[in-house]
């Protein structure tokens, strides 16, 4: 809360806590009004399907690091069984959704804006569904925080809001907190994934909040629903009522009222300090899905093998929302919603404002996946052609970061990487709502990921230059030292020479019989620190010949090579967002990489900043 | 098959820069609508004129920088700074004076800072203040309104003016205004409202003796200030549609309102008062369709609220005890070079940042 005391006086905190019980609503600056359509997949409630023919596991599907495999191609799985085991610093693990035959393990496309190839385990369903054994918990208030916190990660639940980022860890940092946000928001046009959860599962809802509430140990939860969903509203009113410490709050339809630091705006008044978190100004945020997933895997002892997807857009027949397995690939998800493919289409992972364009269907629904929504061909107006900026300012008065996107505009397109840190591109959560309105249609956003990624690789490669420089430095300072050590050695034996020498003669000055004997001590040891130098070099040597073998032997095939770099990227990704002003505070990437593995790194970063910016709520 | 790839939103707001411009030209339609009306055939002749003059020195730019001419043509912005400009300058002056001023605006203002969106000035004002120091005779033979002549110019004597400065009858504008001055009979030419105001004042008479003059008989200046309430109801629809916030023309003309209003209190006698400020000479347009150009003002809203202000204060000042009667061409280019500093000392604060004080 440390923030908090920096924001706010100690009356004002006092005040402020008031004025949240009492109901307040705060504004966020800027905001759009695009047109809603979420009629078109929120009127049915949400289908199950049987479970697909095949599914593809990515190993990881959270932002951190990947688990490691336990299951071998060829294995049988039950359903709910572990496939991976959590890797180290809070991994998560991913679970078979449904009981089959483990086909494959290796790389296949990714949920991803240039479907990149990651670790993943291809399933063939067999058609039975049979679990594995269950752990329901009964009475989890018998549980210690720390306990269910560790059930949580091993159900594999991950914010369900969009960021991925593992509830478990979430839930695990330390600091008071006055208050747990629940996430119903749902702001993105299209998407009702939530909007349909809330009406049909309310009480799972509340009974997963309940849990959190507990493990969190924060007395007051809001839970906020924007004005368009009366239904959910009336839906979590109900399960509510009866419980003191829960309120469900009403916000105004608004983009991006749902992403994180905006709805903490608008229900708190307080502001997420810039490379801060909702911890630091006494708030925890959870998203509707994630409260329900935590419900499932503590009360019904099931980890997280499904979502709820939104299947929706024009192209489509039957639109609607489904529970999907995590890993259905979108275009068998597709053919159940009868998608009617036409030439050159538009498939977006996601909603019309943040989402991205698929370049193939046979990628699967992760954990963050939300909504797939493909557009008939007029639906949305692709962008025509980029004209000149006018400066109208009508970005600027959209922003919900208070940024001034035409400014980064410029400066993104002057390579300006100063003036970008100077104009805080880093807090801009890529919402845009600055896209939408700009009327010469210039592709805001895509130049602010370009430029983040640019700042990015550029950090790195300044990196490794340092990191070459210092070797070199090393390497310099070492042979200068051999060097000055050579040449001490010399003297110091050239001296015993001279001294033998004299005394030799001074001996054969006074006893005319030479013994010579003692001659051979002197100088045969600077020979043997010779020879211990020459096997230490070659040691050395060889160390570094292993290491750099290693390092090229990675990228080939090897089934963990890409989730590495995948996770240094997207670490580098949560990093450039978490410490947004100085990219230089974020210090990965200190192998020595070739160009192509950069690339990857740069692409990904692009992808899963984009995707954190997504962080409505988890 | 092969998917359509493109960057997040996947969604637009339907509103391009054409449209836009296109909502302001038809805002000025009732404004343009009122010049007809009372200071004759004359605005129409220079708005063709000078619409003609800005498409081929757009066109003849783009060529010359290599851009595909279409596509730039079709943002309408040439369209708008020449409208401007046309409905700015006296009526009936010669017709090489509009088409050098466009040529300028364009040419110079325009393309030679970089094209739309980077220029520093405004083109239309820049233009403007250009022709009054290389052309001020023709600058200042301004038409008289209907109320006072009767009847217009016919078409064929305004185009007959412009072409030849001379009537068909041998007469120029300037013999027309001694003319009338001298005989009382119906004139063509005479001063605006705020250079008789001005005149009047520099020969020792006060401001309630100079307002005797029939010229004054309404509100703010015979035609004046139906042209001035013609070019607001233009700005309203402007605003309705949102196409201008309302931050520019509110801050302009509160700014004038109130050192008017000083003013008035201060020197009753010398100091014009809020009606003629406000229903005079080009407020009405500078406040809603001039000083609202998005190029060349300032960027956030408080960074607008400044800027607008100080339009007014300086349009404010030149009247009062500059050189000029009118002074919106010179007050918008003085605001658009304190842009940078405004722009500098107005940044919104980004979420998350601490919020920069004041010292
Ligand atoms: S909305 Fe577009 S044209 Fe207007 S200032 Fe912003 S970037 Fe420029
Ligand atoms: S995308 Fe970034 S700059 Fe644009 S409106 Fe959203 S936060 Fe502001």
């Amino acid at each position: 809360m440390s923030s908090l005391v920096h924001q706010f006086s100690h009356e004002d905190l006092l005040r402020n806590r008031d004025d949240i019980a009492a109901g307040k609503l705060w504004q966020f600056p800027g905001g759009i009004h695009p047109p809603q359509r979420k009629e078109l997949a929120n009127k049915t409630a949400i289908r199950r399907l049987p479970p697909p023919p095949r599914l593809l596991i990515p190993f990881k599907q959270h932002i951190g690091q990947p688990g490691t495999v336990l299951v071998q191609e060829g294995d049988h799985v039950l359903k709910g069984q572990p496939l991976t085991a959590p890797g180290p610093n809070s991994g998560l693990p991913v679970h078979a959704p449904t009981s089959g035959r483990i086909k494959r393990i290796g790389e296949h496309p990714s949920a991803h804006p240039s479907a990149l190839p990651v670790s993943t385990i291809e399933l063939l369903s067999d058609g039975e569904d049979e679990w594995t054994e269950k752990h329901p918990i009964a009475d989890y208030t018998a549980l210690s925080s720390s306990e269910l916190i560790a059930l949580i990660a091993e159900a594999g639940i991950a914010g369900l809001g969009g960021a991925a980022f593992p509830t478990a860890q979430k839930l695990a940092a330390d600091g008071q907190l006055d208050y747990l946000i629940i996430n119903g928001v749902e702001c993105e046009p299209y998407i009702v994934s939530d909007d349909r959860l809330m009406r049909e599962h309310a009480a799972g809802i509340v009974r997963g909040i309940r849990i959190l509430q507990h493990i969190s140990g924060v007395k007051n939860v809001l839970i906020a629903i924007e004005d368009n969903k009366p239904e959910a509203i009336r839906a979590m009113q109900d399960a509510c009522s009866g419980t003191e410490s829960l309120a469900v709050r009403i916000v105004p339809t608004r983009y991006p009222s749902g992403g994180e630091r905006q709805l903490i705006q608008l229900l708190t008044g307080r502001e997420v300090p810039a490379n801060g978190l909702p911890k630091d100004v006494g708030l925890l945020m959870q998203n509707v899905g994630t409260a329900y997933a935590v419900y499932r895997a503590i009360i019904l002892g099931e980890p997280l093998l499904e979502r709820v997807i939104t299947l929706t857009g024009e192209a489509l027949q039957q639109p609607g929302t489904v529970w999907a397995m995590l890993g259905t690939p979108v275009d068998t998800l597709l053919k159940q919603a009868g998608y009617v493919p036409y030439p050159n289409a538009r498939v977006i992972m996601g909603g019309p404002m943040m989402g991205f364009t698929l370049p193939t269907l046979d990628v699967p629904i992760v954990k963050g996946s939300n909504c797939i929504l493909a557009p008939a061909k007029r639906e949305l107006p692709a962008s025509t052609t980029e004209m000149a900026c006018i400066r109208c300012g009508a970005c600027a008065d959209v922003c919900p970061a208070s940024l001034l996107p035409q400014q980064l505009y410029w400066l993104a397109r002057d390579h300006d990487h100063d003036g970008l840190r100077e104009h805080h591109l880093a807090d801009c959560i890529e919402c845009g709502a600055c896209a939408y309105v700009c009327p010469s249609e210039i592709p805001l956003v895509h130049y602010y990921r370009q430029a983040k990624a640019d700042m990015r690789e550029q950090y790195i490669e300044k990196q490794k230059a340092e990191i070459a420089k210092e070797r070199f430095e090393a390497r310099k300072a070492r042979l200068e030292r051999e060097k000055q050590e050579r040449l001490e050695r010399h003297e110091r034996a050239a001296e015993a020479r001279k001294r033998a020498l004299a005394e030799r003669e001074a001996k054969a000055a006074e006893t005319a019989p030479a013994s010579g004997t003692e001659t051979t001590g002197e100088p045969s040891k600077p020979a043997n620190d010779r020879v211990a130098a020459a096997i230490a070099r070659a040691k050395a040597k060889k160390a570094e010949q292993q290491k750099a073998a290693q390092a090229t032997e990675n990228p080939e095939g090897q089934a963990n090579a890409k989730p590495e770099a995948q996770t240094e990227s997207s670490n580098s990704a949560e990093a450039l967002k978490a410490s947004p002003d100085d990219v230089s505070q974020t210090a990965p990437g200190s192998d020595p990489e070739n160009d192509k593995k950069a690339r990857i790194a740069a692409a990904v970063a692009r992808a899963k900043a984009k995707k954190a910016a997504q962080q409505g709520s988890d | 098959m092969s998917f359509y790839i493109a960057s997040s939103p996947h969604t637009r707001q339907r509103r391009t820069t054409a449209r836009l411009m296109q909502l302001v030209i038809v805002a000025l339609i009732p404004g343009i609508l009122a010049q007809w009306y009372f200071f004759g055939w004359g605005v129409l002749l220079q708005l063709l004129l000078a619409i003609t003059t800005a498409y081929v020195a757009e066109s003849l730019c783009l060529h010359a920088r290599e851009r595909s001419s279409l596509s730039a043509l079709r943002d309408n912005t040439a369209l708008v700074t020449a409208m401007l400009l046309a409905v700015s300058i006296p009526p009936l002056a010669p017709w090489w004076v509009i088409v050098i001023g466009v040529a300028f605006s364009i040419i110079v203002v325009k393309h030679l800072y970089g094209g739309v969106g980077q220029n520093l000035f405004n083109p239309a004002m820049a233009g403007y203040v250009v022709l009054l120091i290389s052309f001020p005779l023709q600058m200042s033979s301004w038409v008289a309104p209907v109320e006072l002549t009767g009847q217009h110019l016919s078409l064929f004597e305004s185009i007959h003016l412009m072409l030849f400065q001379y009537t068909s009858e041998g007469y120029s504008v300037e013999q027309m205004r001694m003319v009338a001055s001298g005989t009382g009979l119906d004139a063509v030419a005479m001063a605006t409202p705020l250079d008789h105001i001005r005149t009047d004042l520099s020969q020792g008479l006060t401001l309630s003796e100079s307002l005797q003059a029939p010229l004054f008989s309404g509100l703010a200046g015979l035609g004046w200030q139906w042209v001035n309430l013609a070019y607001l109801l233009g700005g309203l629809f402007l605003l309705q549609q949102r196409v201008i916030q309302w931050h520019i023309p509110a801050a302009l003309l509160a700014s004038l309102a109130l050192l008017a209003a000083l003013g008035t209190l201060l020197a009753p006698d010398q100091l014009p008062g809020i009606d003629i400020h406000l229903f005079s000479g080009g407020t009405m347009l500078a406040a809603f369709f001039i000083a609202t150009d998005p190029v060349s003002a300032a960027t956030s809203n408080r960074g607008r609220l400044v800027y607008a202000a100080l339009i007014g204060l300086i349009i404010y000042l030149i009247r009062s005890f500059g050189g000029y009667p009118d002074a919106i061409a010179f007050a918008v280019l003085l605001a658009n070079m304190c842009v940078p500093i405004i722009d500098k000392y107005t940044r919104p604060t980004t979420y998350g940042h601490p919020r920069r004080k004041l010292q």
